[in-house]
């Protein structure tokens, strides 16, 4: 079973959001990248760049599947993990931790009221693996 | 006592290194002529010349290469070793008369620019090779000068998109939408993007033919320039609506191309152009028996309607009287070159030898043997492997790990396990649209007692799947190498050798 | 078989095709042919062919060099010519390996860092490093010269029509033959391509280096096309001058000439833009014993994956041919592409100035050349070089005229390895007496 942590935010394109004060990091969950199956490649945006709800920042590639990430809250990235560029399998091994991908400075922060609970996500993931 | 030497695997073949590992300082495998005219100071200035002495480039001798060539083969598998049963991909046997035919002197010498009057003979094969495919496609206006697949494709849309844009002015501007069934090759949404159109896609139907209703919602619409269609599709269905489909689409505004990677179910039996299709490709490599050459020279020749044919690429090579051929630039609306000179044209020797030595009767009697092949199959395999769909295939069918999966052994591990009976994998994971797709196209070129080998061992390894699941998991296990670590290639791309 | 199947006549194969659709009468194309008619056939229309027995001086983007005959013996191994593209890595060690020797030796040729396992040839290669240019710097205009071979640039304004890139043509310095100068004063700002050709298509060599400076300093890519690619055995490398894709026509590395076709793209550009490249790429891997072997790799650019967001299209590259350049660069190795290389210079430079030297000929060019040059002859190249063919049986060269009509008495002229001295003093003895 996929480990959903209780103190964040989902989207249904499989993205996690951290509450950061008005700041938010944004990742992919344990099951999506336990289903994309061992990441190769992570394309993020640069610092700077801004991006509406649910637009797309970037792809995560596997050997045979390339997927698009989409920025569950509007905001302009403040930063991005640059790691990933060489330990891309971080995203494997850590997703919610040193697998992050982007932190983004909220243009909208009551946003992320709208987006899953943990036990939202959970029923969520059982219900598209059905 | 150890001796230091490895062999990899007990395999014949030692351990082959990299041409440039093997390289020796001096050595040479070569030999031209010595210089025979006055030796001058050439006018290339020093900062024009290389300067590094090519360094890293190999020095080897003649039976280094000889050596190192044919230890390497007998790593690969191919068609004159066994049966190739990958889906839409038509391996059938590539005649070695086709060969000796690209090899005649007075083909292979012959220089792209020469003057019509002096390539009269290579202009007639063109011009026979394109009659002969005009006949079997049903569609009159070819052009052979797209180099594979993909390019004709490519080509195909082009004329497409000409042809509307010469039909609705500036109206066209608004038809830029491309439908495309979720089933089909990649390179049909890649070749529409290519040619400025967006991808809509159609989805198939639990049957796996195309959803008419939401062709129809798709249409309605108004924006739609075209339909890309494969028939039969790529699950092996004859898309039995095709006349209906093409005329959703013509009553639409758009027009209908088909991929034509699957015609080897076709020829001699039934034709596009009857069936209400605008555009075609074809793939000489594989209906037409060229050589795959372990990923071309392929030849994808494009046909199309008599409405169609001045927007095909230039020079058309047109008959002037009986026996005289000649290239005809003079085509306004023509979409231009997709390639320089005339396409694959060694490619089209072979194709033309091979309907030649098929003739009519034989041609489509291949058909039939290639059709018959895979019901064969399927009527095989019926009871250990799951089918999806419950129709007749035409010339390759589609299973499923379904079953196996259930014992945790999928669709790549069966596919692995097959090379240790002695055969080539099937396409597996395509088409996209059904999970854990294994796509069996045996094509003409084998007989009952090789398909009965075949089904055997697909049996046997559906009976492994349950009784010793590790064995298939594990699989290959005779192979010169095991399965490799393809995740940490792509993360740390090495993609050319370093000293 | 049918009866295994439950089937009684063939016909009830094609029970799910409509009635209506199917073909009720045989094709129209020929009866069978028997292994000697056909041959006898072949072999008759081959004969309609005579240019292909001339003596040639023919280039244009198609060179007549020597084929080591162990090239074609190695090519015709079922085992390499019978297999399909290297899905499956444990069976397809041969190829896979193959092409990674041909990846190392593009680069060693180019002097770039990575190059792909081949394209359909110069001119489509051509057209795709253009798209990736685009890609790269998100730009939208390609500029190139009439240097450059016509056919090429016919290749790249069609696939550019409809992928809103706008190609942009400079004119040649008529002294010198080359486009160098022309080309550096009209790159911009918006520039994703600048594209030049050398040796250009009058043989011309043009400096890379300038062009590289020209194009980085307003943040456009240099994009360098050879169609001669002996030329790299005794040419600075584009790389080495400062280029960031080059493509070139491999043909005259083992290949035959074959009416034009197949022929073999040879693709390379700098490491960091390797997920921008078109086509296949081959990768070292290791497997769980730690053998090393060699994938298909990157195949996220590829269009069975990204569909229509792929760097292209294409699927197929050119194996064979691929296989063919890799055993003709083996076997000539470092030493041997070095001394084609400089005879075919030597060899053009003798026959320039040879036919330089015959009453009513010139060179109408000063630009370097490598083994192509520009000869302006005395009447109509067209009229003169079919009385050659006919009376002499030399093909003495390619007629500007057919891409250039205000060029009427220029022809294109091209010597190699293959040319001995007597032919060369044969084709200037004959041009002064026709």
């Amino acid at each position: 079973m996929a480990n959903v942590p209780e103190d964040l935010h989902y989207s249904k394109d499989h993205e996690w959001v951290r509450v950061d004060g008005d700041q938010a990091i944004i990742g992919i969950t344990d099951y999506a990248q336990d289903s994309l199956g061992d990441v190769v490649y992570v394309e993020l945006p640069k610092a700077g760049d801004e991006f509406a709800a649910n637009e797309s920042f970037g792809s995560v590639e596997s050997v045979k599947a390339v997927s698009e990430v989409f920025t569950p809250v509007a905001g302009a990235v403040v930063k991005i993990n640059e790691s990933l560029a060489d330990e891309p399998e971080t995203v494997n091994s850590d997703p919610y931790g040193d697998g992050w991908m982007i932190r983004v400075k909220m243009s909208n922060p009551g946003e992320v009221d709208s987006l899953l609970t943990a036990a939202e996500y959970e029923d969520f993931t059982k219900a598209e693996s059905e | 006592m150890t001796t230091g030497i490895t062999k990899v695997t007990k395999h014949i073949s030692p351990n082959e290194q990299l041409i440039f590992e093997r390289s020796q300082t001096g050595r040479i495998g070569y030999r031209l002529p010595a210089l025979d005219v006055d030796e001058s100071t050439l006018d290339i200035p020093a900062e024009f010349r290389r300067d590094d002495d090519l360094e890293g480039m190999p020095e080897v001798s003649e039976v280094d290469v000889i050596r190192h060539f044919i230890r390497m083969s007998t790593w690969n598998y191919s068609i004159d070793l066994g049966m190739y049963p990958l889906g839409s991909c038509t391996m059938k046997y590539n005649s070695r008369l086709n060969e000796r035919v690209a090899r005649i002197a007075g083909f292979a010498n012959l220089h792209p620019l020469t003057g019509e009057q002096d390539a009269q003979g290579a202009l007639q094969v063109i011009y026979e090779l394109q009659q002969h495919l005009a006949e079997i496609t049903g569609l009159p206006g070819i052009s052979l000068q797209p180099a594979a697949g993909a390019h004709g494709e490519m080509t195909g849309i082009m004329i497409i998109r000409a042809f509307l844009d010469a039909r609705d002015g500036a109206a066209a501007s608004h038809r830029r939408t491309m439908l495309i069934p979720d089933s089909a090759h990649g390179t049909n949404p890649a070749s529409a993007h290519l040619s400025g159109f967006s991808v809509k896609t159609i989805k198939s139907t639990a049957e796996g033919l195309t959803d008419l209703d939401h062709l129809r919602e798709l249409c309605a619409h108004g924006e739609v320039a075209g339909l890309m269609l494969t028939n039969p599709n790529t699950l092996g269905l004859f898309e039995r609506n095709i006349k209906q489909i093409c005329e959703i689409v013509h009553e639409a505004g758009g027009l209908v191309y088909m991929d034509g990677a699957n015609m080897n179910a076709l020829v001699g039996v039934a034709r596009p152009g009857d069936m209400g299709v605008d555009v075609i490709h074809l793939n000489l490599h594989k209906t037409f028996s060229t050589p795959h050459g372990g990923g071309g020279p392929g030849s994808g020749p494009c046909c199309c309607t008599k409405e169609l044919e001045p927007f095909l690429p230039v020079p058309r090579i047109v008959k002037s009287n009986e026996s005289t051929f000649r290239l005809d630039y003079d085509q306004p609306r023509s979409i231009g070159r997709v390639k320089a000179f005339f396409g694959n044209y060694g490619m089209m020797l072979r194709a033309l030898a091979y309907t030649l030595t098929h003739g009519n009767d034989g041609l489509r009697e291949a058909t039939e043997a290639a059709v018959l092949n895979a019901r064969y199959i399927a009527a095989g395999l019926v009871d250990d492997y799951d089918k999806p769909f419950a129709g007749a295939p035409m010339h390759e069918v589609v299973f499923t790990d379904k079953r196996q999966s259930r014992k945790g052994v999928h669709t790549l591990d069966i596919a692995k396990r097959l090379i240790d009976y002695g055969f080539h994998p099937m396409t597996i994971y395509f088409p996209l649209i059904v999970q854990g797709a294994m796509l069996i196209e045996p094509t003409e070129s084998v007989g009952r007692q090789e398909l009965d080998q075949f089904i055997d061992a697909m049996k046997s390894i559906a009976s492994e799947a349950v009784e010793d699941p590790e064995l298939v998991l594990n699989a290959p296990h005779d192979t010169r190498i095991g399965r490799l670590d393809e995740a940490t290639a792509a993360r740390k791309p090495v993609l050319r050798w370093k000293p | 078989m049918l009866e295994a199947i439950g089937l009684r006549s063939p016909e009830d194969l094609f029970d799910s095709i409509p009635q209506d659709l199917r073909l009720q009468r045989p094709l129209n194309t020929p009866a069978a042919l028997s292994e000697i008619e056909l041959l006898e056939r072949f072999e008759q229309m081959a004969a309609r062919n005579p240019a292909a027995r001339r003596v040639s001086f023919m280039g244009g983007g198609a060179y007549s060099h020597y084929i080591p005959t162990i090239v074609d013996h190695l090519l015709s191994r079922s085992e390499f010519f019978t297999a399909y593209t290297p899905y499956q890595p444990e069976i397809s060690q041969g190829t896979l390996q193959t092409i990674f020797e041909f990846q190392t030796l593009v680069c060693q040729l180019t002097g770039l860092e990575v190059a792909n396992a081949s394209m359909y040839d110069g001119s489509t290669a051509l057209a795709e490093a253009v798209l990736m240019a685009e890609r790269v710097t998100k730009r939208s205009k390609a500029i190139a010269s009439t240097a450059a071979h016509p056919q090429y640039l016919e290749v790249v304004r069609t696939y550019v029509q409809h992928a809103g890139i706008h190609l942009e043509v400079v004119p040649f310095d008529e002294r010198t033959g080359q486009s160098w100068k022309l080309l550096a004063e009209a790159v911009d700002n918006e520039t994703a391509a600048l594209v030049v050709q050398s040796p250009n298509f009058f043989g011309c060599i043009e400096d890379v280096s300038a062009l590289a400076d020209a194009a980085h300093a307003k943040g456009a890519l240099l994009v360098v096309v050879i169609t001669e690619a002996m030329s790299l055995g005794l040419l600075k490398s584009p790389g080495a001058c400062g280029a960031d894709i080059v493509v070139a026509e491999g043909q005259s590395f083992g290949v035959p000439l074959s009416f034009g076709g197949p022929y073999l793209g040879l693709f390379a550009t700098r490491e960091k833009y390797a997920r921008q490249i078109p086509g296949r790429l081959v990768g070292e891997a290791y497997d769980k014993q730690g053998r090393r072997g060699f994938v298909l790799t990157l195949a996220t650019r590829e269009q069975h994956i990204r569909r229509e967001k792929a760097t292209s299209n294409i699927c197929t590259n050119e194996g064979l041919i691929a296989l063919a350049a890799t055993v003709y660069l083996e076997t000539m190795g470092r030493r041997g592409v070095q001394e084609a290389a400089y005879q075919c210079a030597q060899k053009a430079a003798y026959a320039a100035r040879a036919i330089a030297k015959v009453k009513g000929y010139s060179l109408p060019f000063s630009g370097p050349c490598f083994n192509e040059f520009v000869v302006r002859g005395p009447t109509k190249a067209v009229e003169l070089l079919a009385r050659l063919g006919k009376e002499k049986e030399i093909d003495g060269g390619i007629a500007l005229s057919q891409f250039m009509p205000d060029r009427p008495n220029d022809f294109l002229v091209c010597v190699t390895e293959t040319n001995s001295r007597a032919q060369i003093d044969s084709l200037v003895e004959d041009l002064s007496t026709i």
